[in-house]
């Protein structure tokens, strides 16, 4: 076979292995046996369906052939260790359910996802493993590219995901959609899974570029999955949203000169306006339902951004009530300081300064801001608006010796040294808010 | 499957002021009532403070017998109660409820496979 018929035929199974891992896990409730399982039969799919075709249900023929050699394993294993036989016994009992041999074309293969997202991102295990084995099992991804992704290892990696699969057997993190009591908590895990994912993609620097785009699709592709589960969910809808707007400017987001691009100066044709689209509907979608949190927020700040006629209709008021909005919701020190740069785009540099002061003032926000640079850079450049170059040289002094993006220190080397120099008016604001583009 | 939860506060509790105490005891009581209620409650115990533990470990070839906790750290293990529930879901379920997790740390641990009854 050549190799695209090879890529389009794992692109198959990777598309369906959610579904059919789910299955599998809900069926024999264990991790290791429905992923073995599911190796075995995507080897055997990789080898016949370019002979005979790929079948018209891929996840039913998938299912069927793993739940096969499911059963043979444990068969196998039985015959080897007669005494845990009567341990496995149950779980044969359950994949064999339904009696004799299933056909692919009557398999209904049920949609567990939902079981597996949950169990996934369960806060019983450590948020890196949650993610790591959301991506291997929702979203198929081999171990060795999720390591790539994380910049670990691949036996680091193993270990990780091995560690996370030991827990849920040995805690008994049970298969299941959780119970009203810890429901907001544990969807609130789910999202923070999904968006990571995404992030991971959006803003690593070190993983290859192929690998950020796929995490990055990954992240799209888990919180559609998830909103089409959940459509009741408002948060689940707006981190769709929030996903998809992000993504759909994904190519106007560096400069050629390699340095991030403020939302207001982006090159609009460069825009994908179709996921734009997508994503506004989406949070429609989230607004309908009535209920709104941080992500629905975030959403329509990206939204707002997103359909202003031109860079310079931007609603820097309406932007600047959201993060209002957002900090009261989710209070930290960064929202704080987006709040500040919209608040300075709508009233001028002072209201953002007024709004930055607490920040300097209260120890706790300094430590936690003492080493963030987009801190730094985001108040020099409002001293520097206010005409207060003492300060504003204190502070490019610190956003400088605190960056690690070359593009960007040149940038912030120009704007110290023009600092204050009348025949050097410097036209524009380059900064806009963080981690906004 | 058997999970133990394990209580973990400062040693502040045991001298809080004697109102206080009491209204602790008495959530502590309702809880582990509510426990027994619901036919989960396996065993457990309120432990003295860690003034009072002495330690036995291997120095060597001998035993040695030392006075004071495994460790000395901020939070010590107060008590523990041995409950029975379906899964770590139901687990977590009763340790939000239980008052420790107000003021201190609930750990809960499942039994191990090869658990010696």
């Amino acid at each position: 076979m050549n190799g695209d018929g090879r890529a389009a035929l794992e692109q198959i199974v990777r598309e369906e292995s959610g579904l059919v891992l789910a299955a599998l896990i809900a069926s024999c409730g264990d991790f290791d046996l429905a992923e073995e399982a599911f190796q075995d039969a995507v080897a055997v799919a990789l080898e016949r369906w370019p002979r005979d075709g790929v079948p018209q249900r891929p996840a039913a023929w998938l299912t069927t052939a793993a739940r096969r050699r499911a059963i043979d394993r444990l068969r196998h294993d039985a015959m080897r260790a007669g005494k845990s036989a009567a341990l496995r016994e149950s779980e044969l009992a359950r994949l064999a359910e339904g009696g004799g041999e299933p056909e692919p074309e009557r398999t209904i293969v049920p949609d567990e996802r939902l079981r597996l997202i949950f169990t996934c991102c369960h806060p019983a295990l450590a948020p890196e493993a949650r993610v790591a084995l959301t991506l291997r099992t929702l979203g198929g991804l081999s171990t060795a590219s999720v390591a790539r992704s994380f910049l670990v290892p691949e036996a680091t990696m193993a270990k990780r995901l091995e560690r996370a699969k030991h827990k849920i057997r040995a805690a008994q993190i049970p298969f299941r959609v959780p119970a009203p009591d810890a429901w907001f908590e544990r969807v609130q895990s789910v999202l923070a899974v999904i968006y990571l994912i995404f992030n991971a993609g959006y803003s690593a620097t070190g993983a290859s570029r192929d690998e950020r785009r796929a995490l990055c699709a990954e992240g799209i592709r888990l919180a559609r999955i998830l909103a089409a589960l959940l459509p009741g969910e408002g948060e689940v809808h707006a981190l769709h949203a929030l996903v998809l707007l992000h993504d759909a400017r994904r190519d106007a987001r560096i400069g050629g000169d390699g340095a991030p691009v403020p939302l207001d100066q982006q090159e609009r044709t460069l825009w994908r306006h179709e996921e734009l689209g997508e994503g506004l509907a989406a949070l429609a979608r989230a607004a309908h339902t009535g209920d709104r949190g941080p992500y629905q927020v975030q959403a329509a700040i990206a939204a707002a951004h997103a359909t202003a006629p031109r860079g310079a209709a931007t609603p820097w008021r309406e932007i600047a009530a959201l993060y209002a909005e957002l900090e009261r919701l989710h209070p930290s020190p960064v929202v704080r300081v987006n709040r500040a740069v919209a608040e300075s785009r709508a009233s001028g540099p002072r209201a953002g300064l007024a709004l930055l002061e607490p920040l300097e003032l209260d120890p706790r926000s300094r430590a936690l801001l003492a080493d963030y640079q987009p801190y730094h850079a985001a108040r020099a450049d409002l001293l520097r608006q206010a005409g207060l170059c003492d300060e504003a040289r204190a502070a490019y002094t610190r956003a400088i010796e605190l960056c690690r993006d070359e593009p960007e220190r040149r940038f912030l080397e120009r704007r110290l040294a023009e600092l204050c120099d009348p025949s050097s008016r410097p036209p524009g604001d380059r900064y806009g808010e963080i981690g906004g583009g | 499957m058997q999970y133990a939860l394990l209580f973990y506060t400062t040693e502040t509790f045991d001298s809080l002021p004697p109102a206080e105490r009491q209204d602790w005891l008495a959530q502590m009581n309702t809880w582990r009532k509510s426990l027994a209620d619901a036919g989960v409650l396996r065993g457990g115990l309120r432990l003295a403070p860690s003034a009072t533990a002495t330690s036995v470990r291997r120095d060597g070839d001998e035993l040695l017998v030392t006075d004071g906790p495994f460790a000395e750290t901020k939070e010590i293990l107060g008590g523990f109660m041995l409950i029975d529930c379906a899964d770590l879901d139901a687990a977590l379920a009763w340790a939000r409820r239980c008052p420790i997790a107000k003021i201190g740390t609930v750990e809960v641990r499942p039994e191990h496979p090869e658990a010696v009854r």
